[in-house]
């Protein structure tokens, strides 16, 4: 099918950009990499009157290394941050799950924000915003925001953006040092959303955990922080029958994974609570080789 | 209001000049503007890669964009591969096929055809940034494009054939 029509406009600054999503309509629509929001209107799903397309914003393409942190511009296309070698060096969990979104060919198109903003609980960006306490950058017209990734996802497709606000900018801080990372999916095919998933990441002190995250996708209304089975491992020496218990306490008791067409929800339990295990056993495994 | 605007568009390197309504996605536009009917449409929201062109030498969906969008850019389709200046990997002077629609032709890549369009512009990016790729990374390359047809055998010895023709 094909969209039906709706009022263009191209800005050439942001200041620009934000006016119009101030003035015109609430179904006002940022225009960003479009793989999910063109799918959308070409299926007449949405059909926003205006769209405000940010593509000739080259001021929102970046990715570079503040102090600590990697500061990364809205509309990089996911493709970048799949090369990046300041993200490689400082955040391999990004470097490694981002092939997991989708196929090159979309991956060279759709950017970081829109996949943020976009909030679909099967996407792998939410996921590593919140494992990788990312700040998000929210602009409108009289000022800017910085909100946490933990206060960003709001349920399902639903963030805490106001209607004339604009994501520009992420924040990520580096990995801490003795950290190690894994992260794991089950699609039907390379490149589909996955059934299950997760972001593992495990720090060690004094070969104890010192911290550790497991953040789930395609488990609930947004991406699902198991805090409770992280707790289960804090302080510890981890062990087998550790890292069991915690992949039961996140499969069974955290997540809450609805099923769709090609899954249910029991198997979706199964996955995760084998994939926790695996991904944690690779996290420590690389978190050790960290500390030699 | 139906609003029009003035694109400049490069596609195969060929400049086109014309008036487009921001809704007319850039697969129409190659389409049924420039009658360039090789970029083929399955389902347009970006899963079956029928549609996949080169932007600015990028593999992408030309489902998923608009032709206003693609004002000022280069936009290379797969009819210009056969005659592709050296840039697409073509010969000079151009006119053969390009090789790796030469190996889908020597491995009998195709049958239908419906797919191969997309395949091969996937391809031309993918084999020039990993000119020996092993078959899981072959696989893996071919995942954002469906064949209803040859069960994807033939095409992954094609892609083989293709990446020893231009080594
Ligand atoms: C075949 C296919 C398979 C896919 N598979 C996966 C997958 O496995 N995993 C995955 O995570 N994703 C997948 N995607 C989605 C893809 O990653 C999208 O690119 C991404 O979700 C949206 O990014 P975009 O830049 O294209 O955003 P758009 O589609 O342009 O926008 C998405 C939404 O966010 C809003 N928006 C965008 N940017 C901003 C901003 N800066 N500020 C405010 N609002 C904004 C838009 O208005 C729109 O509502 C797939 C897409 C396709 C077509
Ligand atoms: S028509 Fe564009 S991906 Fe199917
Ligand atoms: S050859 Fe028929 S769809 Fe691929």
């Amino acid at each position: 099918m094909k969209p039906a029509p709706f009022e263009y406009h191209v800005p050439d600054s942001l200041e620009q950009a934000l006016e119009l999503k101030s003035q015109k309509a609430d179904d006002t629509k940022i225009l960003a990499g479009g793989q999910s929001l063109v799918p959308a209107m070409n299926f007449r799903i949405v059909q926003p009157s205006v769209l405000v397309d940010l593509n000739r914003l080259p001021e929102l393409s970046f990715i570079r290394e503040e102090g600590q942190t990697i500061r990364i511009g809205a509309m990089t296309r996911e493709r970048h941050l799949e090369f990046d070698a300041s993200i490689a060096k400082h955040i391999p969990l990004l470097t490694e799950a981002t092939p997991f979104i989708a196929h090159p060919q979309i991956r060279n198109r759709g950017t970081i924000g829109g996949s943020i903003v976009n909030a679909d609980p099967a996407a792998e960006l939410p996921v590593l915003m919140l494992a990788l306490n990312a700040r998000l950058k929210a602009k409108n017209i009289s000022g800017e925001r910085w909100i946490d990734a933990k206060d960003f996802f709001a349920g399902m497709f639903t963030t805490a953006l106001e209607p004339d606000e604009i994501l520009v900018e992420i924040e990520l801080p580096f990995m801490p040092s003795h950290t190690g990372w894994s992260f794991m999916e089950v699609a039907p095919r390379a490149g589909d959303y996955a059934l299950m998933g997760v972001a593992a990441l495990v720090t060690l002190e004094d070969g104890k955990c010192k911290q550790a995250k497991l953040v789930y996708l395609n488990a609930g209304d947004g991406p699902v922080d198991a805090k409770e089975a992280a707790n289960v491992l804090r302080g510890e020496k981890l062990s087998d029958a550790l890292i069991e218990s915690a992949a039961s306490m996140a499969s069974e008791q955290e997540i809450n994974p609805y099923g769709n067409v090609h899954t249910s929800p029991e198997f979706q339990r199964h996955l995760a609570n084998v994939l926790t295990k695996k991904a944690l056993k690779q996290a420590m495994q690389r978190a050790e080789e960290n500390l030699q | 209001m139906t609003q029009s605007f003035p694109v400049t568009i490069n596609v195969n390197e060929k400049e086109y000049k014309r008036e487009v309504e921001p809704r007319i996605l850039l697969s129409d536009f190659l389409r049924h503007e420039l009658g360039l009917t090789g970029t083929h449409v399955g389902c347009e929201h970006g899963v079956c890669g029928a549609c996949t062109i080169l932007f600015d030498g990028e593999s992408m969906r030309s489902c998923l964009i608009f032709a206003v969008q693609a004002d000022g850019h280069n936009i290379t389709t797969v009819e210009g591969l056969a005659t592709a200046s050296p840039l697409y990997g073509g010969t000079e002077g151009g006119g053969g096929l390009h090789p790796i629609q030469q190996a889908f032709w020597e491995a009998h890549g195709l049958q239908c055809g419906y797919c191969t369009p997309g395949i091969l512009m996937t391809l031309v990016p993918f084999l020039k940034q990993n000119p020996k790729p092993t078959e899981d990374e072959i696989r893996h390359a071919l995942s954002g494009n469906l064949c209803r047809c040859t069960g994807y055998q033939h095409i992954v010895d094609a892609v083989k054939l293709a990446a020893e023709k231009m080594r």
